[in-house]
C-alpha cells in the first residue's frame, strides 16, 4: 500500500475518534438551557467528522485515480535511504531539547548552544567562526526581542534568579 | 474613492510606514532568495514582529512589503540558481535560468524586475477599482451567505488542487477545520477536544501551525537533500543590466496581457500566483509562432516576462477577496488574515467603511512597495546575490531557530515549541505523500469564522432551514458542490473518451 493511503488510514482513525467524541461523549455535560438551542457545540464537529471520514475513505479505497507522475513530486520518499535522514532526525532532537531547555537554561545558553550544535550536526568544524557568529546572533536577537519589541525572554539560567 | 486615496496617501507616506515598506521589501527580498523559503514561511516568521508593533496599518504594510519582496527574491534565485524558492516562480526559471547560463543574468534580472513592477502596479490599479465594488455587494451578505461563501472558497481551493489531488485537498481542508474546533469557541463557553490539557484550552496557535506546515518541512528537506540548496555555478558575476529598445517593445504586450490575466486568476480563491504564472507562460507560448516559440525554454525574454508579470499581478489580485470578503484565496493571504485578526482587525466588507485608512494605506503601499523594489533592487542585484553563498551549515540552524522563535514569541509558552516540532514532523510526512498543506492552514484559519457564521444562521432560522429560505445561500452551496464534483466528473469523461465510449451529451 502506498504511503498516501497509509496516511489516509491514520487520519481515518483520528477522525473516527473525533467523531466518537462528537457524537457520543461531548453532549453528556451539556446544560439543559443549551439543549434547547438549535445548535450545540457538537453540531459542527459532527458534520466535519462525517465529511472527513468520507474523504479519508475515498483516498483509502483509491476512488480517485492519480494521473500525476510520482517522479514529479519535489521530494521522493522511496529514495529516503539516499537522504541525510540522520542529520534531520538529529536536528529535530535538538529542537525538542531546545524547547525543554529554553526556560530552565535561559535564552542565551540554549540559543547559542542550539546554533552551534546545529552547525556541528550539519558538518561545520570551523569553531573559530561558528562560536562567535552564534554568540553574536544570540545576543542580537535577544536584544531585539527584549529591548526593541519589549517581550520578556529570560536571558540567564533559572537558578541565577535573573 | 478620491477621499479614500487621500487618506491612504497620508497614512502610507508617514515616515514610519515608508520605513516599513522599504524594510519589508528588503527583508522579503533577502529571505525570499534563500531556496526553500517561500513567502508563506517568511510572512509566518515576520508575524510576531508585525503583531508586536500594534498598529494594524503599519503591520499590514510591513507584511505586504515582505510578500512582494519575497516574490521578487524568489525570482532572483530561480534565475541565478534554477532553485525557485516559491512555487510561483518555478515558471520564471524555465527561461530565466537559460538566460543566466548564456551570461545574460543581469538582463534577466532587469526584465524580471520590470515585469514584476508592471504586474504589481497594474494589479494595484485594478484592485483599487474592483475592491470597492465587490465590497459594496458584499455588504448585502448575512451570516448565512458568509457561511456559504466560505464553503465555496474552501471547495474552490480543493477543486483547483489538480488531478488526483482533489480528495486529498478536501481531506486536508476538513482536517484544518477539525483542528480549529480544538479549544474554546466564541459562541460556546466550553472547551472542546482539549483532552483535558490546559495548554490546548485556547486552541492551537496559528503561527505555530503555519511554521510547522511550511517553514519546518522546507528546512528539513534542505537538510535531507543537500542538492536542493546547492549553489549554482558562476552566479557571482553579474553585469550588463540594460535591455534594448527592441526587447522592451517585445515584452510590452506580454506584460499588458499578463497583468490583466494574472490579476483575475489571483482573485479566484485557491488559484493564486502559481497557477497564474504557469498559465501566463502557456498562453504567451501559444500566442507566439515559429522561431520565437522554439525560443521558449531556451532563454526567451517573453517567456521570462510572462510568468513574472502574472505572478505579481496575481499576488495583488489575491488581496481582493481578503480585503473585501475576509476570505483568503491563498496560503499567504490566509496567514495575513490570521495576522489581521490578531491585530483586532476583521477584514471584510466593513473594513472599507470602519477602517478606511487600513484599506487604502495597503493599496498605496502596494505602489510604493513596487517602486521600492524596482529602485532599490536594480542597483543592489549583484550584492543581493552574495547571500546565496552563505554556507548551509549556518543557514539551516538559523532558519530552524527563527521558526522556533516565531512560535515562542507569539505565545511565550515552551509547549508551543513541542507542538511545532510534532506538527512539523507530521507535515513533512504529509509532504512526502504529496498531500497539499495550504488547504489545511486555510481550513484552520477559516474554521472559527465558518462555525460562527453557521451557528449564527442556525440560531436565527432555528435550524438548517436558512439553506432553503435564502436563495443566495442555496446558490452558493450548489456552486460549492459543483466545484467539488467537477474534477471527478471531468476525469471520468476523459476516461470514457479514451475507451471510445460516447459521452452521452
Amino acid at each position: 500500500m502506498a504511503l498516501d493511503r497509509w496516511i489516509a488510514l491514520v487520519i481515518l482513525l483520528i477522525c473516527l475518534t473525533y467523531a466518537y467524541t462528537a457524537f457520543f461523549t461531548m453532549d453528556a455535560g451539556l446544560p439543559p438551557f443549551m439543549q434547547r438551542n438549535p445548535i450545540w457545540p457538537s453540531t459542527f464537529p459532527k458534520l466535519l467528522s462525517i465529511g472527513a471520514i468520507i474523504a479519508a475513505l475515498a483516498i483509502l479505497l483509491g476512488l480517485e485515480k492519480s494521473t500525476q507522475d510520482p517522479s514529479e513530486a519535489d521530494i521522493d520518499y522511496t529514495r529516503l535511504g539516499q537522504y541525510k535522514i540522520g542529520q534531520a532526525l538529529a536536528l529535530l532532537g535538538l529542537m525538542v531539547a531546545y524547547a525543554l531547555l529554553l526556560r530552565p537554561a535561559g535564552f542565551i545558553f540554549s540559543t547559542s548552544g542550539f546554533l552551534i550544535l546545529g552547525g556541528v550536526i550539519l558538518g561545520e568544524r570551523k569553531f573559530h567562526y561558528l562560536v562567535p557568529i552564534a554568540a553574536a546572533a544570540t545576543f542580537g536577537v535577544w536584544y531585539l526581542v527584549q529591548e526593541v519589541l519589549g517581550i520578556f525572554l529570560r536571558p540567564w539560567p533559572m537558578f541565577l534568579g535573573v | 474613492m478620491i477621499e479614500g486615496l487621500l487618506i491612504g496617501l497620508s497614512t502610507a507616506f508617514s515616515i514610519q510606514n515608508l520605513l516599513m515598506v522599504i524594510g519589508g521589501c528588503l527583508i522579503g527580498t533577502f529571505i525570499g532568495m534563500l531556496p526553500g523559503l517561500g513567502p508563506m514561511s517568511i510572512i509566518a516568521i515576520m508575524i510576531p514582529v508585525a503583531i508586536s508593533m500594534g498598529d494594524p496599518s503599519a503591520a499590514l504594510i510591513l507584511l505586504a512589503g515582505v510578500y512582494y519582496g519575497a516574490i521578487f527574491g524568489g525570482s532572483t534565485s530561480s534565475i541565478l540558481l534554477n532553485a525557485p524558492g516559491v512555487a510561483g516562480t518555478v515558471a520564471t526559471a524555465f527561461d530565466g535560468y537559460p538566460m543566466a547560463r548564456k551570461g545574460q543574468a543581469g538582463k534577466a534580472l532587469t526584465i524580471a524586475a520590470i515585469a514584476s513592477f508592471c504586474g504589481g502596479t497594474i494589479g494595484a490599479v485594478l484592485l483599487m477599482v474592483f475592491a470597492p465594488a465587490l465590497s459594496s455587494v458584499a455588504l448585502l451578505f448575512h451570516s448565512a451567505e458568509y457561511f456559504a461563501l466560505m464553503v465555496v472558497g474552501l471547495s474552490a481551493i480543493a477543486a483547483f488542487a489538480g488531478t488526483g489531488q482533489v480528495a486529498k485537498a478536501i481531506l486536508m481542508t476538513l482536517l484544518g477545520l477539525i483542528m480549529a474546533t480544538v479549544g474554546e469557541g466564541a459562541l460556546f463557553n466550553m472547551p472542546r477536544f482539549t483532552m483535558g490539557l490546559m495548554d490546548l484550552q485556547s486552541g492551537f496557535g496559528f503561527i505555530t501551525l503555519a511554521m510547522a506546515m511550511f517553514a519546518l518541512p522546507e528546512a528539513l528537506f534542505l537538510v535531507m537533500n543537500p542538492a536542493r540548496s546547492a549553489s549554482g555555478e558562476g552566479s557571482g558575476e553579474i553585469k550588463d543590466l540594460r535591455i534594448t529598445r527592441a526587447e522592451a517593445k517585445a515584452i510590452a504586450p506580454v506584460i499588458g496581457r499578463q497583468s490583466l490575466q494574472g490579476f483575475f486568476i489571483g482573485v479566484l480563491p485557491g488559484a493564486g500566483a502559481t497557477i497564474a504564472s504557469f498559465l501566463g507562460y502557456a498562453v504567451e507560448r501559444n500566442l507566439t509562432k515559429g522561431a520565437e516559440q522554439a525560443e521558449f525554454g531556451k532563454g526567451s525574454i517573453k517567456g521570462l516576462a510572462a510568468p513574472e508579470t502574472a505572478n505579481n499581478a496575481a499576488c495583488t489580485g489575491s488581496f481582493v477577496p481578503l480585503l473585501t470578503l475576509g476570505i483568503p484565496g491563498s496560503g499567504t493571504t490566509a496567514i495575513l488574515l490570521g495576522a489581521l485578526i490578531a491585530l483586532n482587525v476583521t477584514p471584510g466588507p466593513r473594513l472599507m467603511i470602519d477602517e478606511p485608512q487600513i484599506f487604502w494605506a495597503v493599496i498605496i503601499s502596494m505602489y510604493i512597495g513596487n517602486l521600492v523594489l524596482l529602485v532599490l533592487n536594480l542597483p543592489l542585484i549583484p550584492y543581493i546575490a552574495k547571500i546565496l553563498s552563505v554556507p548551509r551549515t549556518y543557514l539551516i540552524p538559523f532558519i530552524l531557530f527563527f521558526t522556533l522563535m516565531g512560535a515562542y514569541i507569539g505565545q511565550n509558552n515552551a509547549t508551543e515549541l513541542l507542538l511545532l516540532v510534532g506538527f512539523g514532523i507530521c507535515a513533512t510526512i504529509l509532504r512526502f505523500a504529496d498531500y497539499p498543506l495550504a488547504p489545511l492552514l486555510i481550513g484552520f484559519i477559516l474554521g472559527r469564522m465558518l462555525e460562527d457564521n453557521f451557528s449564527r444562521s442556525m440560531q436565527l432560522y432555528d435550524g438548517v432551514s436558512f439553506i432553503l429560505e435564502r436563495p443566495m445561500t442555496l446558490g452558493l452551496l450548489v456552486i460549492a458542490l459543483i466545484l467539488v464534483l467537477l474534477p471527478s466528473y471531468r476525469a471520468r469523461r476523459a476516461k470514457a473518451r479514451q475507451k471510445g465510449v460516447a459521452d452521452g451529451d
